[in-house]
């Protein structure tokens, strides 16, 4: 079973994020990168896939040098070979541009499923995944928790929680899958796998390498253009309840609720 | 040139879902704003129905593709229907839902059509005659305002429980029309084969008008009984941090924050959550977010309109009780 997982570079959730003078992007200065923490879920689940029916692993990113350091992070938890698809002309491309150069990357290869994640935590699109099964022309399962590959190695059951129930749907191979929470416990790199890592394959390759044409890449290509990035609306300072007893407080509270926010 | 304002509604087992009539309300003041109709697109099985009350919400016309090949979503067959209907009408905008649904037929129909998409945005506006959109971005540290390109329909999906639903006009109708597409069994491969219901029937949590969410301040699984019985009495569905869901307390499903559920109800209840910045991410745009914490410390505070501190074990039965009164 040969496997493909893209990889986003994200900002750590713990960060801040700060704007940036042209209120059109935010600062990057300070910001710790990791692998997108969804995608942490498809690795894992691709090596498990891996561990039980062979074949290998491939990692594929796009966008700039310091996304190795993710790929280097996936081939210590275990994957065979690593894919950066790295060149200027990228820079500010949108979601459907990503999901065109990750298409290209991938095509050449040998896949039965590919992972991404459900969405990016950074611009919370969650776009990549479908657009890349589209441009494959591959079906796509969204959100799933649970994979159960057929005995014959031709379909998948996959689990997806949809808002008050579960759905099980079955799809041939190739699929794509994009990986909610709950799918796995992902594993850590161990000190051997990090050692490892630095001998495992890892190319790099530019938009013209992909036969693909710059012009329709970058910022000047996107089909939705920020106007502006805002903080968002201020809250809090608000009360805090007053009352001698838990009871007096518990009482002064649903009287606020029930009066003054009208919520109950 | 590219007209009219269309929106996916949204069914489960034949019933429309709320999300269905915010977009459609959603997309009556945005048509309004432009001079333009508002179209309903609805699939579904033996569901034409339903069609005609969206004219109560705004509605100019209802398009029914009704086919048992549609009556539970699958992103091929939905896709192909509505691309088709797309291509063959022209609209300038497409709303949907940010629901599961919405967001993954978003997703595939943005790339399929070539055209741009905005996804979960919590407000739309026309400036100048253009169609922008407002979505949070790094889980709501941040707000980004979007316009779209020349390619239509531009596409975008709406945050459930955040526009708001218009008071129905009785007397209003829409016109309803029949489908005319093509479904082709070889193009669909995926299928829906088990359909397993959540028990206890609770509302989920992006769609729940109330929720109360206990963290690691629950101490153990068997104590969410407080919240439940909070929750049972306002109504509300019961959320959790991820510290509680990773502990195993609760299920996935029920984890509030950035790698969790993105929620936006009414009334949020935060009890034993200190705040982190990835929980507060995922409930920043509650209308109203009580805190109950002892410590008076917790970052939580600074986001609650209303902040108890004290024991929740104390706080929250008592509460239970005190709402009573105005129930
Ligand atoms: C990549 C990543 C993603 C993450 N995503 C999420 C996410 O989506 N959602 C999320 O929630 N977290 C997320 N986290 C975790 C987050 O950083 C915090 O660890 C977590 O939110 C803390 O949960 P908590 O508030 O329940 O626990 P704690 O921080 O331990 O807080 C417990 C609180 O309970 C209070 N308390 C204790 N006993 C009582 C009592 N008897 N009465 C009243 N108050 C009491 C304490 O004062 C304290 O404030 C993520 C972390 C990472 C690294
Ligand atoms: N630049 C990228 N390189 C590789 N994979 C990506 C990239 N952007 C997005 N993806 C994949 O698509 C998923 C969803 O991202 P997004 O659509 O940007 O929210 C991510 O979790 C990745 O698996």
């Amino acid at each position: 079973m040969n496997i493909i997982v893209c990889l986003k570079q994200v900002p750590d959730t713990e960060s801040q994020i700060k704007i940036g003078s042209d209120k059109k992007s935010i600062v990057t200065d300070d910001i710790k990168w990791v692998m997108n923490p969804y995608d942490e879920f498809g690795v894992e689940e691709a090596l498990r896939m891996k561990e039980k029916f062979g074949g290998t692993v491939t990692v594929v990113g796009v966008g700039p040098k310091r996304v190795t350091e993710t790929i280097r992070t996936a081939l210590a938890m275990g994957a065979d070979k690593g894919v950066l698809v790295n060149d200027d002309a990228l820079n500010g491309s949108d979601s459907i541009a990503i999901a065109k150069a990750l298409a290209a990357a991938i095509r050449p290869l040998e896949y039965d499923v590919i992972f991404t994640g459900q969405r990016g935590v950074d611009d919370d699109m969650g776009v990549v995944g479908a657009a890349l099964a589209e441009f494959l022309g591959i079906p796509q399962l969204s959100l799933i928790i649970k994979i159960e590959v057929a005995e014959d190695g031709k379909s998948v059951k996959a689990t997806r929680p949809v808002e008050g129930q579960a759905l099980i749907i079955e799809a041939p191979l190739p699929v794509l899958i994009t990986a909610q929470k709950g799918l796995n416990e992902p594993r850590y790199a161990s000190l051997p796998g990090i050692m490892k890592a630095k001998k495992k394959p890892l190319e790099e390759k530019t938009l013209a390498d992909l036969g693909l044409n710059a012009g329709e890449f970058g910022s000047a290509a996107r089909k939705v253009k920020v106007l502006e990035i805002t903080p968002p609306p201020e809250r809090g300072g608000g009360k805090i309840v007053t009352g001698e007893t838990p009871q007096e407080k518990a009482a002064e509270l649903a009287k606020l609720l029930h009066e003054e926010a009208k919520v109950i | 040139m590219a007209q009219g304002v269309w929106t996916i509604a949204e069914q489960r087992d034949g019933e429309l879902r709320k999300v269905t009539y915010e977009i459609v309300s959603e997309a009556r003041r945005l048509a309004d704003a432009l001079g333009q109709e508002v179209t309903v697109v609805l699939l579904g099985s033996n569901i034409k129905d339903k069609a005609a009350q969206l004219g109560q919400y705004g509605a100019d016309k209802v398009i029914v593709a009704d086919d048992s090949r549609l009556e539970t979503y699958t992103t091929d067959a939905y896709v192909s229907v509505i691309s088709q209907l797309v291509k063959a009408n022209d609209p300038a905008i497409l709303l949907m839902g940010a629901s599961v649904q919405g967001k993954d037929l978003a997703g595939r129909l943005s790339a399929c059509l070539g055209v741009g998409m905005a996804q979960d945005c919590t407000a739309f506006k026309i400036e100048d005659g253009n169609f922008v959109a407002i979505r949070p971005i790094y889980a709501g540290k941040a707000y980004a305002k979007l316009m779209f390109e020349n390619s239509t329909p531009r596409i975008a999906t709406a945050r459930p429980n955040v526009m708001s639903i218009s008071e129905p006009m009785a007397s209003k109708s829409a016109e309803v029309i029949d489908a005319t597409f093509t479904l082709d069994d070889s193009a669909l491969k995926t299928k829906v084969v088990e359909v397993i219901k959540d028990e206890g029937g609770k509302v989920d949590l992006t769609e729940a008008d109330k929720i109360v969410s206990g963290g690691r301040g629950m101490k153990g699984p068997e104590n969410y009984k407080i919240l439940e019985d909070l929750a049972d009495m306002i109504g509300a569905s019961v959320g959790a941090s991820r510290s509680a869901v990773d502990a195993g307390w609760r299920p996935h499903t029920d984890q509030v924050g950035q790698t969790g559920k993105v929620v936006s109800p009414t009334l949020y209840v935060a009890c034993g959550i200190s705040g982190a910045i990835q929980h507060l991410a995922g409930m920043s745009t509650s209308k109203v977010i009580v805190a109950i914490n002892k410590d008076e410390d917790a970052p939580i505070f600074q986001k609650a309109d209303y902040g108890v501190v004290g024991d929740l074990f104390d706080v929250v039965p008592a509460l239970t009780e005190e709402v009573k009164k105005y129930l």
